[in-house]
């Protein structure tokens, strides 16, 4: 508790004290009206200096002006008991509600906790220096220290360690780094020291990015916040107004029936209706319930750009996933060599070197199977021929390295392939050479990904790709995908998703996964757009709404799942508190419900709303059981 | 210019007020208070003296919620 909140308390239990005692003593008259005062104003006096100024600014109609009219006018009719409970509850609750705020405001933090607060700057001359992080150019060496936070991106220079991603990733596993490997800021070093060369300020490094989003998540609001926004702009003065109609209409329509107006019933009825008006258990518990799910759900390495995106998130029937790099590592490995003339090794080394000026991953691919420098002075005339592979002179031979349609152009006859992949034809010297067949590995989570979609309820499941028809058929059947659309071109992926929008469900929304890298215009077309393994992507980050700080798909999932039990506790307690109010005010105004009814409803409702709000903290830590 | 402030306020109305207070203020763009983070980003215009700029937020903020803070 803070300075502020102790304050209230001890507020709240000398007046309790007082009152208590009051009761027992034999008061009467203006003695009593005296001593009543005194817990009364004890308890109220902030409240009703503020429902004072709020009616100065013109801006009357607030929970301060509810209270201060509920309370003096029971003070007025002689309930002076009720008086000084009702703004003795009042204040109990607020206490209550600022210290779970703060509570749950901490906890998040901790979460959040990635952010470091100095650097170890090494000079040039070797000595270094601790420094404000703010303060390091791009290009400084910096020195981490087992057990310290990497402040800013870059490249490690010297040493080996192990690092704790899991702040960022979720993931518990430590990532072992070596000399030459990027690392990012936020991770805690574990092991050995590390001299790093910064690639970014402080700024731009991934810690303070993934900060600034979080910060800046709850401020996008949802449409459960929006509507009690809405809700309660037009709900507190109408309840005012209410009010005033219950205190006067039934007594002068008494009157003119001739029967006694009985002010005091009427007035003291309308009171109680303003008590159990206040909004706070609504205007409190939905924005609670939402900032703590989006920094619940980042503890597992996904994040929620808005409380927006965290409601379109639990409602998403349709997933869509990109097929390189998100369903597959968009690694490609040489998988066999078939119909070779010559040693396969001997073939490989040919189509290596022939591609070798290429920067496209198949050459890549090519190069790691051969695993032995390339002398890049054997080949010579290389000519790269758009949409068809390369041709160059190698060891004075004339290679050729591509697809079907090169092999035509040249007029050699092939032997088509079986498998499904990247198939590299090879010709050397003019004679077809064989074919070396390339695959992409499917990410070990892909399949149970998926199928953890199914389990969740997720209605369809569709995959985009720019491979060709038999790769992407097969990926999707190993997988259990619903639908295929082969061959586009990312244009078409767009247009693909603008369908699939259009034919899904009021309500329902449709979520694309992307690797970030070439989809941007799709995960902004998208309701969600998921980028995947974004973890120092500004680009991704940028584009995407959702975030998985890892690349593993299966976290999809697991995201879904969260975001609709927060979405529950959020419904639950919208219905709930609003149920329980309107009931109140329905048998306040019928004379059914006195003071202490309505105090229930106040503090009692807006305490259990709270309550329930905090469950979405206490579900992140115990995962999704 | 945007910079950010770290504030502190006890209720999401009060915070709202404040937030209403600020935008209102001259010099400043756009306002928004972030209850949950207590935090306030502030736009200000090309040009504004951002320490008086933000002097007169406080004590506009003052007024609509008299136990408000916002640290400088």
């Amino acid at each position: 508790m803070n300075r502020k909140q102790k304050k209230v308390l001890v507020r709240i239990l000398v007046a309790a004290a007082l009152i208590a005692l009051w009761a027992c003593l034999p008061l009467e008259g203006p003695l009593r009206f005296l001593m009543y005062m005194l817990p009364y104003g004890i308890i109220g006096y902030d409240i009703l200096i503020k429902a004072a100024k709020g009616i100065k600014n013109r801006q009357p109609f607030d929970e301060n002006f509810l209270m201060a009219v509920a309370t003096l006018g029971a003070i007025v009719l002689g309930e002076y008991t009720e008086g000084a409970a009702v703004m003795l509850f009042y204040q109990i609750g607020e206490l209550f509600q600022s210290y779970a705020v703060g509570k749950s405001r901490r906890s998040i933090q901790s979460l959040m906790d990635i952010r470091p607060d100095s650097a170890v700057l090494v000079h040039e001359d070797g000595t270094s220096q601790t420094v404000d992080p703010d303060e390091i150019p791009v290009g400084s060496t910096i020195l981490v220290s087992p057990g310290e936070k990497v402040s800013i991106d870059g490249i490690v220079l010297e040493g080996h360690s192990t690092l704790n991603t899991s702040a960022l990733t979720g993931e518990s596993l430590p990532r072992e780094v070596f000399e030459g490997d990027n690392v990012i800021s936020g991770c805690v070093n574990l092991s050995g020291v590390l001299k790093i060369q910064t690639t970014k300020e402080f700024g731009d490094s991934t810690a303070s990015k993934v900060l600034e989003l979080m910060e800046n998540a709850s401020s996008r609001k949802s449409r459960q916040e929006d509507f009690i926004t809405r809700f309660a702009r037009v709900y507190t003065p109408a309840v005012c107004y209410s009010a005033l109609a219950l205190a006067i209409l039934p007594p002068v329509f008494l009157l003119m029936m001739g029967a006694s107006p009985n002010w005091g019933n009427w007035i003291m009825r309308a009171l109680t209706f303003l008590v159990i008006s206040c909004p706070c258990a609504l205007v409190i518990s939905v924005p609670l319930t939402f900032f703590a799910g989006i920094g619940g759900i980042s503890r597992k390495g996904v994040l929620v750009k808005g409380s927006n995106y965290l409601e379109a998130l639990s409602r998403v029937r349709t997933v869509v996933f990109d097929k390189t790099g998100t369903l597959t590592q968009g690694v490609f490995e040489v998988d066999g060599v078939h119909h070779s003339s010559m040693d396969e090794d001997k073939l490989i080394e040919y189509a290596a070197l022939t591609e070798s000026y290429s920067a496209h991953p198949i050459s890549k691919s090519l190069q790691k199977a051969h695993g032995k420098p390339l002398d890049k002075a054997r080949v010579s005339d290389v000519e790269e021929i758009s949409g068809q592979g390369v041709c160059a002179q190698v060891d004075g031979l004339k290679v050729a390295a591509g697809n079907t349609r090169l092999m035509d152009s040249q007029g050699i006859p092939h032997m088509p392939c079986h498998s499904t992949g990247t198939i590299v034809h090879m010709a050397v010297d003019g004679q077809y050479a064989g074919h070396i067949l390339i695959t992409d590995k499917l990410k070990k989570t892909a399949q149970a990904a998926v199928s953890a979609l199914k389990k969740a309820g997720i209605k369809k499941t569709v995959m985009l790709t720019g491979d060709r028809e038999n790769v992407a058929r097969e990926t999707a059947d190993a997988l259990g995908i619903d639908e295929v659309y082969a061959e586009l071109l990312p244009g078409d992926k767009v247009e693909k998703v603008e369908a699939l929008l259009s034919a899904q469900k009021k309500g329902d929304t449709l979520a694309f996964v992307g690797d970030g890298i070439n989809d941007a215009p799709v995960l902004a077309r998208a309701d969600v757009g998921i980028a995947m393994g974004a973890l120092g992507s500004d680009a991704a980050i940028e584009a995407a709404d959702v975030v998985l700080m890892d690349d593993d798909p299966a976290k999809i999932a697991q995201a879904i799942r969260l975001s609709r039990r927060y979405l529950l506790i959020v419904h639950e307690n919208i219905v709930f508190a609003i149920a329980i109010k309107l009931l109140c005010l329905l048998l306040s105004a019928l004379g059914l419900a006195g003071m202490w009814t309505a105090i229930f409803a106040d503090v009692g409702v807006m305490v259990l709303a709270v309550l329930n709000a905090i469950r979405a903290l206490a579900l992140n830590e115990k995962g999704e059981s | 210019m945007k910079k950010t402030y770290s504030i502190e306020v006890d209720c999401a109305n009060c915070a709202a007020k404040m937030e209403e207070a600020a935008k209102k203020t001259p010099g400043v763009i756009d306002a928004s208070v972030n209850f949950m983070m207590l935090r306030m980003t502030v736009q200000f215009e090309e040009g504004a003296d951002v320490r008086e700029v933000m002097k007169e937020v406080r004590a506009r903020c003052r007024k609509v919620e008299s136990d408000c803070e916002i640290y400088l």
